[in-house]
């Protein structure tokens, strides 16, 4: 009898791990650039929350469109809106719509290395759109060297870099080249790929980062937080009021301030070249992709409840990892939108 | 039935053969070789139902136009053919003389010893995982190739296609290079070998008719060895047209056909690892995946070509005799 009581107790003791281990697990998939601090916002909400465990593949964010798309995953990240087209493909597939939440943002800075130069640069559009449409050559052309009357430039062939792996990055930069010329908008256009016009391809911020580091007379575009940490020297845009700023958080959160009064119900805004004196031009949100209609109501209260922690309490991770913080307006309304999937 | 009864068979009934165990060893290996053949199969049908949507669009075109733009949905896959070709032939240009060079110094040439140690670390080199050799490339060739090789190659050789444009320090040259230093260590390792298990008789016999050692090496255990060698030699070239990581950081990414090997370039392998992540336009995803069926096939043809040419040689050369 003893050894009977003995037995069921082990098998009550078992049966109590497997259920503690049987948390709810919610996958995800998308955006490489968000990455770490959605790494941080899920292990710490399963710390408080141990019942919901949220796994994320920073698999980039084509491919965390494909995959919440597909039905693969529970929810998707990207750093770029997704078009009308996909959203179509998405909601003739499940029958319900595919939700865009922002969650934080970011900065592109253009980085260069001019041996001969040590003083911080600056930049306007023109120049930006011609140095990457191959149309301006030469460190000394009246372009570059205008807003910079103080600093002398060589007069050395200008080496492009840019982004050869598909990224949000290259969206945001092409967003914002895009919209300041029209001749980069009818020719190149905005993506995560494009057909560049000149320059060599590097992999990844870093792979962007240490090609120009090395290559004199080199120009290339990455993450404020590679640039910052890599101590590359990265130059001022002139945004679209006229002032040439140097990119830091607080530029970042004007430039999303200036865009929320104005956003759209569904989130998918673009906020390069927005307007405002002290908002940085190269801005962008990156985004979460929830499915409008959970069929699981158990994974849909937990992503409800994830959502709205991440906008509110979870924005204080934000600068520690060099993320500018939502603007409380984006806030408030994105907590209306959350209680509106089913 | 499983085909090709071996021969030791013989008129055992197939059960008492399944009971000794004969016949199950045969069916089980029979089973693990064709998985090969299996995969192969499988995979090359995954990449032809895959790339469905650019092989009605672009059809051969696919194979003859430049422009690779993924928004206005445009794709040519010649650069990427061209960069993987040039890349690979410029590697075992540089691989083959130098690989096959020490592989007859560690055989024929070399104390035991010396040979023995050396091998150790060339087989310590061909275990190195290729991104070590790229970050290599890009923060060791690359700086000097921009700095001296690329401006000594201009200055020099400038009025040749194959050295123009601006030094960057990487491109197809370095890419190559970059390769070469990659596949040599297989070259050497399996030639050695081969070289090695050349019989002792045939030296013995080339150096009593009076041959010099290097006569007797080069005349009689090199060609002897040849088969092998060859052999050395395509496992290499697979290697170079398949390298992904190391060239990818050293090639410059950029869909260039251009005849100077200071040009920055693209390779298959490259582009479908740097894009394939983001394609998220299905028909940008598909033409990766066409691409990889280009790869396989250019890998198949080129082995292929090499396979014909050694048998051809072999012939013409009336095998092995040569003294």
């Amino acid at each position: 009898m003893k050894r009977i009581t003995g037995l069921l107790l082990v098998v009550l003791a078992l049966g109590g791990i497997v259920l503690a281990q049987n948390a709810l697990l919610i996958n995800g998939a998308g955006a490489s650039f968000p990455n770490p601090i959605y790494s941080k916002w899920f292990d710490e909400f399963h710390k408080a929350n141990s019942s919901i465990q949220i796994n994320y593949q920073s698999v980039g964010s084509g491919a965390g469109i494909k995959q919440a798309t597909d039905g693969t995953v529970d929810f998707g990240a990207s750093d770029g809106p997704m078009s009308d087209e996909q959203l179509k493909a998405y909601s003739d597939k499940h029958g319900s719509n595919l939700l865009h939440f922002p969650t934080v943002l970011g900065a592109v800075v253009p980085t260069y290395t001019i041996p001969s130069v040590s003083a911080s640069l600056n930049f306007t559009p023109e120049a930006l759109a011609g140095i990457f449409l191959g149309k301006i050559t030469k460190w000394n052309d009246p372009a570059i060297a205008g807003p910079n009357k103080d600093v002398k430039l060589p007069a050395e062939d200008i080496v492009v870099v840019h982004r050869s792996d598909g990224s949000g990055t290259t969206y945001v930069f092409t967003d914002y080249l895009s919209k300041v010329s029209d001749e980069w908008k009818n020719k190149v256009s905005k993506g995560t790929s494009v057909n560049w016009p000149v320059g060599l391809g590097a992999k990844g911020n870093e792979g962007v980062t240490g090609l120009v580091k090395q290559t004199p007379n080199s120009i290339g575009y990455v993450e404020l937080i590679y640039a910052a940490k890599n101590n590359v020297s990265y130059g001022a845009v002139k945004n679209s009021s006229g002032v040439f700023l140097k990119a830091d958080l607080a530029g970042v959160s004007e430039a999303a301030a200036g865009a929320a009064k104005e956003m759209p119900d569904d989130f998918r805004v673009s906020i390069t070249n927005a307007p405002g004196k002290k908002a940085y031009p190269i801005s962008s949100f990156t985004w979460l992709l929830i499915p409008a209609k959970f069929s699981d109501t158990a994974k849909r209260d937990a992503m409800k409840h994830f959502l709205k922690w991440a906008i509110t309490d979870g924005q204080k991770d934000a600068e520690e990892l060099a993320y500018a913080r939502l603007p409380k307006e984006v806030v408030a309304k994105e907590l209306k939108a959350i209680d509106s999937i089913q | 039935m499983v085909p090709g009864a071996s021969p030791s068979a013989g008129s055992r009934s197939f059960i008492s053969r399944l009971r000794s165990g004969d016949e199950i060893a045969r069916i089980v290996t029979f089973l693990f070789a064709s998985s090969v053949v299996l995969v192969t199969l499988l995979l090359v049908l995954q990449l032809w139902h895959d790339s469905s949507l650019p092989r009605h669009k672009f059809g051969l075109n696919f194979f003859a136009t430049r422009v690779w733009d993924p928004i206005a949905e445009q794709f040519g896959a010649l650069p990427f053919i061209y960069g993987t070709i040039v890349t690979a032939a410029v590697a075992l240009l540089i691989a083959v003389p130098l690989g096959i060079g020490a592989a007859i110094f560690l055989a024929e040439l070399a104390p035991q010893k010396i040979s023995d140690t050396l091998q150790f670390f060339i087989d310590l080199l061909a275990a190195v995982p290729s991104v070590i050799y790229g970050v290599l490339g890009i923060f060791i060739v690359v700086p000097i190739m921009r700095q001296y090789i690329q401006p000594a190659l201009k200055h020099s050789l400038g009025l040749l296609p194959f050295f123009q444009g601006p030094a960057y320090g990487i491109g197809f040259l370095t890419a190559g290079i970059v390769l070469a230093i990659m596949v040599i260590p297989y070259i050497i390792s399996v030639s050695r070998e081969v070289l090695l298990s050349v019989p002792r008789d045939q030296r013995e016999a080339a150096l009593a008719l009076g041959s010099t050692r290097w006569e007797s090496t080069w005349k009689v255990v090199v060609p002897f060895a040849r088969t092998g060698i060859m052999g050395s030699i395509f496992l290499a070239m697979a290697r170079a047209l398949g390298e992904t990581m190391a060239v990818t950081m050293v090639i410059g990414n950029a869909p260039i056909i251009s005849a100077s090997l200071l040009s920055p370039g693209y390779s298959i392998a490259a582009v479908i690892a740097n894009e394939l992540t983001e394609a998220a336009n299905i028909v940008h995803f598909q033409s990766l995946v066409e691409l990889g069926l280009v790869l396989f096939l250019l890998t198949f043809i080129l082995n292929g070509l090499a396979r014909l040419m050694m048998v051809l040689t072999t012939q013409k050369g009336s095998g092995m005799g040569h003294v």
